[in-house]
């Protein structure tokens, strides 16, 4: 204390000495009134003077921001504190008990190991080999938590995350995998649960490391690479064995999420195949370890963000953001190129072809007919759940019915507002094909340098006959693909398929291309196996969108952008660019409802054993305060894995409950009249 | 500007906005003059504002150097030290990459005791947020925040040694459980890292993560770790085109895995039924590093009084911080009633009894020349006086006697010590008052004369160990006995060694019959390690372990092997010399009966160098317990096996103690 004091003194004096004004600052209360007066006098001839020199002001600059970040330090210390010191439990908030707590009081306990497959995205991948810009980084996150090797050395990131163009698997020197355990998706960023809330009540009821697996894998590969290079597949079928073995012979509960739904349906199908190709489970493996499968936010039957993603690397945050600041993300300031790079890295992973439409015209509309026509928009709107609500879902139906003409949800892809709204009879058509197959590789400008994207490979005049096609459905989507992505097309055809079979027992349908799309395999022969289909409704989802052509003719630049000028009326479907429906933001309902709906509904020929299927809605409700948190009610994609309701059914039937006892089917939207508008041969 | 200014003055918090507001006017008026006020009284600096300035000012450096430390290129610190001690060594994953080794078989890892990280499952109360963060491991934050929650949350249940009612602890699963045991303490990290070179990723890899607190069987019971091992090395084998795994187990983790060898092999209900020739199939090499198999001394000074060397070092130098009741912490005594519990560390008690640990007059290292090391260090005035120390100065010590109540005791002959046999003697008359303690050790139970009897037969050899510990904590060994044997069989075809509680003892379990396979035992030498401790009693009774090592018994001179009351050997600090080769180097070489196959073993020892400076930071050469597994030499053996070299590729053994001569004076049949 006593050498602050001096220090002080000293800090004091020198400003008299000096005549520096800057130094006022170390004044203390301690100073007397005769000194004061001196200093201030000081001052004022100062100020007589009008002679501010340069220091004294940096100094009063310095010492103020000084002041400031003290200040603010201490503040945000204080408050740590007070928070810290808080208990965990104040008597003042209405602390929801979380349905593990409740269940757990109810007697539920542990019955059913469960198996865990999180989706796309969510799942972390770290570092085992590298190049010599990502030194230290080894077994480090590169995927998930605090991302910040993004900011520090982004393109040392970029170049780390993509995959091989050409096969699909690792560039030659670098090796990303997956991380193993529960940590893989239990965060996405910090704060930002996926599995975590699920895991807790999980955890409430008796479940742990033994009864609890999370079937983690590489999601940017195809699905049958992750068994070719990492044994993912293989993997997991000795992980469920194995837990089904040392859990007293209970069958294992699977919860997949968004896309690990499509995986665990490839799983399914390869466990069952013979050796080289499959696991060689035999054909009663399914039926002998699987209880149930418990599809979160199911993306069956594809979703359209996926198209939009592979077209122009962006989504409907993305155009919003453009249309705010339109420097932001285009600009070449900086040499950014934000969207061109996220491309660049996206296109190589094969999983996201996973995801685009599949089933055509027949599920997902043509030109002018599309199964959600007639639906209003407005579902956001739409008050409580209440056990009325069908008749709500109805009105609203109505109203949106008469407000305008129905909207051509087929058109996936359409070139101008207009474009996306006038019948088919007034649009120009070109045979696609064609004028694609025309594009291919006529110009190749090599001005551009590097080649980023494949549009720079592609000739002005090839992406404007893209664009004068003006309207893409489910099915010429493909081509249209095909045209702007060839090499990632071109892998994705010997992983995927995204048609509808006509006859499942054609041998061609044991290739491991067609297992992972519902609409070209059978479920397994497994009829005490029951099939959930568990999603989020309520939330405007991504259906369709309307383009326009990139005016600018630079190279390294995205040729295609989503018009985010074109806006409907009120009440209208159409906002910046995209077209709405019912869903949970990423996933359509009848995407994801479709399959538990129709196509496996009761004994069909993709469900021969006939086993049951339940559909379980969740309505979005948004948090009526901060302190709720996102979660409890939400319905929307990734959040709906803290939804109260989601993770009761979840516990329930993993401490043995059957689909009847958790009262079968809770619709609320229009999902089964959508679904008898389908017309598939089942 | 100035309305720049005025905008940041109500921008502040508003705890003080007067003084702000005038302040900054003043500024303004300073600034641009554009209206002066001078009628507002220049507003002084408190102290208060000096701490925000002084708190800024600090924070504002430490960012800064924050920013320059991460703008820093990553080989930086690199650069320094190979500018200071000259290039270092290429990692051996490097080298031998560029030899073209490439990964082959795959590796398990088995961590040992206390290395592995656990988390709270499920917890009571004090416990709540805790889900799924590491009890153990890591920052050990828990610790410092709420001890007395920690504790009981670490503890198992007295009786059943499994979990509390309401408290589930598990074992991190996954290469994350022990690669790294506190922050910048790395276990497995520099081998992982190293293997990963060659090739190696997660789907050749497996830790073989358990939970270290439970007896070896009750980790099969609980938690079925056993089957999941054998699931995994299964998996491992058949995922990479049939070839077998090479098994890194450390520590009691060596223990672990012999008792993983027999369960896999012994039928369904005790074992996992893998049928014979399991091992055969599925293993090509276990290579044991740091291998307790004979158990360690340090194991009974922890569960006889809780304390090892370094307590004991910490004792001398302040003497009240973990006596005094100062604070009500008893941290000694907490420390004693959570390790009690945990069944596996009576797995390390010394095994073999009299017959490996020597008895009252005679032990296998009696002359050991404890001042050895030092002269090797430097070579230059080694010869003569080396010649000298051993003829001359070394006393011929009595480690048979692990603990000895005096110093004197230690040293003089048996013949002249008269006993008194303590087994016998009446427990009771218990301390004053018993509940005045609220920390429960079995000492309370045992009262004043049973602590004066265990006193007055002054010598405990390994063999009478057993019945002092059995004696002094007999809840402690009646869970122990169970589980754990310490003899050593005559007879191996008795049908009562099919229990499970002999499985981890090598001395009364014949390895399987797998003629293919190798075991190589790989540790450090050249640290003193303890081997037997000068005892003495508390004076204070009442609420402590009445039980101290007596730090004041020191050897006298330089070479003496006595040091703060503990007789050391050469060994890696933990482990001595003794237990980690002799099974290797005699017991097992060769057909004997206890390797009725004839697995061929291996001895290699690593010498220990301390890191020439700070920079080194733990030493690539060193080899310490633990800290061997960042040894270049030892890492560079490991992944020559696991590209698929065999032991007489490495050049057989590698010996740098007297194990051999030490094997040979003690008298087992083989």
């Amino acid at each position: 204390m006593a050498s602050i004091l001096r220090f002080r003194k000293l800090c004091y004096v020198e400003p008299v000495r000096s005549s520096s004004l800057g130094f006022r600052s170390f004044e203390t209360l301690k100073v007397d009134n005769k000194e004061e007066s001196v200093v201030s006098k000081v001052k004022n001839k100062l100020l007589e003077k009008k002679k501010n020199t340069r220091q004294s002001k940096e100094w009063r600059c310095i010492d103020h921001c000084c002041w400031i970040i003290g200040y603010m330090f201490t503040t945000w210390w204080l408050l740590l504190f007070l928070y810290h010191c808080l208990p965990t439990t104040l008597p003042g908030f209405r602390v929801l008990e979380s349905p593990g707590t409740r269940l757990k009081r109810e007697g539920l306990t542990a019955l059913h190991p469960v198996v865990l497959v999180p989706g796309i995205v969510t799942g972390g991948l770290e570092l085992w080999e590298g190049r010599p810009c990502a030194d230290g980084l080894f077994r480090k996150r590169l995927w998930v938590g605090s991302f910040a090797e993004i900011f520090k050395r982004p393109w040392c990131w970029t170049e780390h995350l993509s995959l091989h163009n050409e096969t699909g698997l690792d560039p030659p020197g670098i090796r990303v995998r997956a991380v193993p355990g529960l940590v893989a998706a239990n965060h996405f960023a910090p704060g930002y649960f996926v599995w975590a809330v699920l895991i807790e009540n999980l955890a409430k009821i008796g479940y742990e490391g033994k009864n609890l697996h999370m079937a983690a894998y590489d999601w940017r590969l195809s699905f049958q690479n992750t068994e070719i290079r990492d044994k993912a597949l293989s993997r997991l079928k000795s992980k469920i064995e194995l837990m089904y073995v040392t859990n007293g012979y209970k069958k294992v509960v699977v919860v997949p999420h968004s896309m690990g739904v499509i995986y665990f349906l490839h799983f399914l199908k390869w466990v069952e195949s013979p050796p080289p190709m499959g696991g060689g489970g035999g054909p009663g493996w399914c039926a002998k370890h699987i209880k149930a499968i418990m599809n979160i936010a199911p993306a069956f039957l594809g979703v359209p963000k996926a198209v939009s993603n592979i077209f122009s690397a962006e989504g409907k945050d993305v155009p919003f953001i453009r249309a705010m600041a339109p420097g932001v993300l285009d600009s070449e300031i900086l040499r950014l190129r934000t969207v061109e790079h996220f491309m660049r890295v996206s296109r190589t992973w094969d999983s996201t072809i996973s995801l685009l439409p599949k089933g055509g015209e027949t599920i997902w509309g043509n030109l002018d007919w599309s199964p959600e026509e007639g639906n209003g928009c407005d579902f956001e709107k739409k008050g409580e759940p209440s056990m009325s609500d069908n008749n709500l879902n109805h009105s609203n139906g109505r109203r949106g019915f008469k407000v305008k003409d129905p909207v051509k949800y087929g058109r996936i892809i359409s070139f101008g507002k207009a474009a996306s709204q006038l019948p088919s009879s007034q649009l120009p058509t070109h045979d696609s094909k064609e004028s694609l197959h025309k594009s291919a590789s006529t110009n190749f400008n090599s001005s551009c340098g590097e080649v980023w994207t494949e549009y720079d490979e592609m000739s002005r005049e090839s992406i404007r006959k893209i664009s004068e096609n003006k309207a893409y459905t489910a099915a010429t989507l493909f081509d249209l693909l095909c045209s702007v992505a060839p090499k990632m097309m071109r892998r994705a055809k010997n992983h995927f398929s995204h048609g509808i079979s006509d006859n499942l027992d054609d041998p061609k349908y044991s290739h491991y291309k067609y297992w992972s799309n519902p609409l070209e395999t059978k479920l397994p022969n497994a009829p005490d196996m029951e099939i959930y289909c568990l999603y989020g409704v309520g939330i405007p989802t991504e259906r369709a969108y309307v383009y326009k052509l990139e005016p600018s003719d630079k190279c390294k630049n995205i040729p295609f952008r989503i018009d985010s000028s074109a806006v409907g009326d009120s009440g209208s479907c159409l906002k910046s660019g995209v077209y709405f429906v019912d869903g949970d933001e990423s996933v359509p309902v009848h995407s994801a409802g479709f399959m538990c709906a129709k196509g496996w509904r009761g004994r069909t020929r993709f469900n021969p054993s006939g086993m049951a299927t339940y559909i379980r809605e969740y309505r979005h409700k948004r948090p009526a305060s901060l302190l709720e948190g996102r979660v409890t009610k939400s319905g929307a994609h990734v959040n709906i894995i803290g939804n109260v309701a989601l993770i009761e059914d979840i516990l329930r039937v993993a401490a043995g409950a059957t689909g009847a006892e958790i009262e079968g089917d809770k619709i609320y939207s229009d999902i089964i009249r959508m679904s008898e508008r389908i017309n598939l041969r089942i | 500007m100035s309305f720049l200014r005025r905008r940041k003055a109500t921008e502040r918090p508003n705890a003080k906005p007067h003084d702000i507001d005038i302040d900054t006017e003043n500024d303004d008026i300073h600034d641009k003059k554009t209206k002066p006020r001078p009628k507002l009284r220049p507003k002084r600096w408190s102290c208060v504002d000096t701490c925000y300035w002084l708190i800024g000012c600090v924070c504002s450096v430490w960012w800064f150097l924050l920013f320059l430390f991460s703008a820093m290129p990553a080989s930086f610190p690199q650069y320094v030290t190979e500018a200071i001690t000259g290039p270092l060594p290429d990692p051996p994953g490097v080298k031998l990459k560029k030899e073209g080794l490439t990964a082959m078989h795959p590796v398990v890892f088995v961590p040992g005791i206390v290395t592995g990280g656990l988390e709270l499952w499920e917890g009571h109360q004090c416990a709540e947020g805790l889900f799924r963060k590491r009890l153990w491991g890591g920052t050990f934050g828990e610790l410092y925040r709420r001890p007395l929650c920690w504790a009981e949350h670490m503890s198992l249940d007295n009786e059943t040694g499994l979990d509390p009612s309401g408290i589930r602890v598990r074992p991190v699963s996954g290469l994350v459980a022990a690669d790294y045991f506190a922050p910048g303490y790395f276990v497995w990290a520099v081998l992982i890292a190293n293997l990963a070179r060659i090739g190696y990723e997660e789907k050749t890899m497996y830790m073989a993560a358990y939970d270290w607190r439970l007896s070896f069987q009750n980790t099969e019971v609980r938690d079925q770790t056993l089957s999941r091992i054998k699931s995994n090395i299964e998996l491992l084998v058949a995922t990479n085109g049939g070839n077998k795994v090479v098994v890194l187990p450390h520590s009691m983790g060596v223990l672990y895995f012999l008792h993983f060898m027999k369960w896999v092999e012994a039928p369904a209900p005790m074992g996992g039924g893998g049928g014979s020739d399991w091992c055969a199939k599925h293993i090509k090499a276990v290579m044991n590093i740091g291998a307790p198999f004979l158990g360690v001394p340090k194991a009974v000074a922890g569960l006889f009084s809780i304390e090892a060397k370094d307590i004991a070092v910490a004792r001398a130098f302040a003497p009240g911080v973990f006596d005094k009741d100062v604070f009500g912490l008893q941290t000694l005594q907490h420390m004693m009633r959570m390790t009690r519990t945990w069944d596996s560390t009576m797995s390390m008690i010394p095994k073999g009894g009299d017959t490996i640990w020597g008895g009252l007059d005679w032990s296998p290292e009696e002359y050991f020349n404890c001042s050895a090391k030092k002269l090797k260090n430097n070579d230059t005035r080694t010869a003569d006086e080396n010649e000298n120390g051993t003829l001359g100065s070394t006393k011929r010590v009595n480690y048979g006697r692990i603990i000895s109540f005096g110093k004197d005791l230690a040293e003089i002959h048996s013949d002249e010590i008269d006993r008194m046999d303590f087994k016998g003697a009446a427990k009771g008359n218990n301390f004053t008052n018993a509940t005045k303690c609220d920390v429960w050790t079995e000492y309370h139970e045992m009262g004043i004369e049973g602590v004066k009897a265990v006193a007055d037969y002054k010598l405990y050899t390994a063999g009478s160990i057993l019945d002092l510990l059995r004696y002094v904590a007999p809840k402690l060994m009646a869970r122990g006995d169970a589980h754990f044997s310490y003899g050593i069989a005559d007879n191996l075809d008795d049908p009562k060694y099919e229990h499970y509680k002999y499985w981890s003892n090598p001395l009364e379990t014949k390895l399987p019959n797998a003629s293919d396979m190798e075991i190589y035992t790989m540790y450090g030498v050249g640290v003193p390690t303890e081997r037997a401790y000068v005892y003495k009693l508390t004076p204070a009774g009442e609420c402590y372990i009445p039980f101290q090592i007596d730090t004041s018994a020191e050897g006298g001179s330089e070479e003496s092997c006595l040091k703060g009351g503990v007789f050391s050997v050469d060994g890696d600090e933990t482990v001595p010399v003794l237990s980690s080769g002799f099974i290797c180097a005699k017991a097992w070489r060769g057909k004997t009966r206890f390797n009725p196959s004839g697995i061929r073993t291996f001895v290699r020892e690593y010498d220990h160098a301390p890191p020439a400076n700070l920079l080194e930071g733990r030493g690539t050469q060193s080899g310490a317990h633990v800290d061997i597994m960042g040894n270049f030499a030892l890492i560079e053996d490991i992944i020559r096996v696991a590209a698929g070299a065999t032991g007489e590729d490495l050049g057989g053994d590698r010996v740098y103690s007297d194990i051999f001569k030490w094997s040979e004076k003690i008298n087992l049949r083989l």
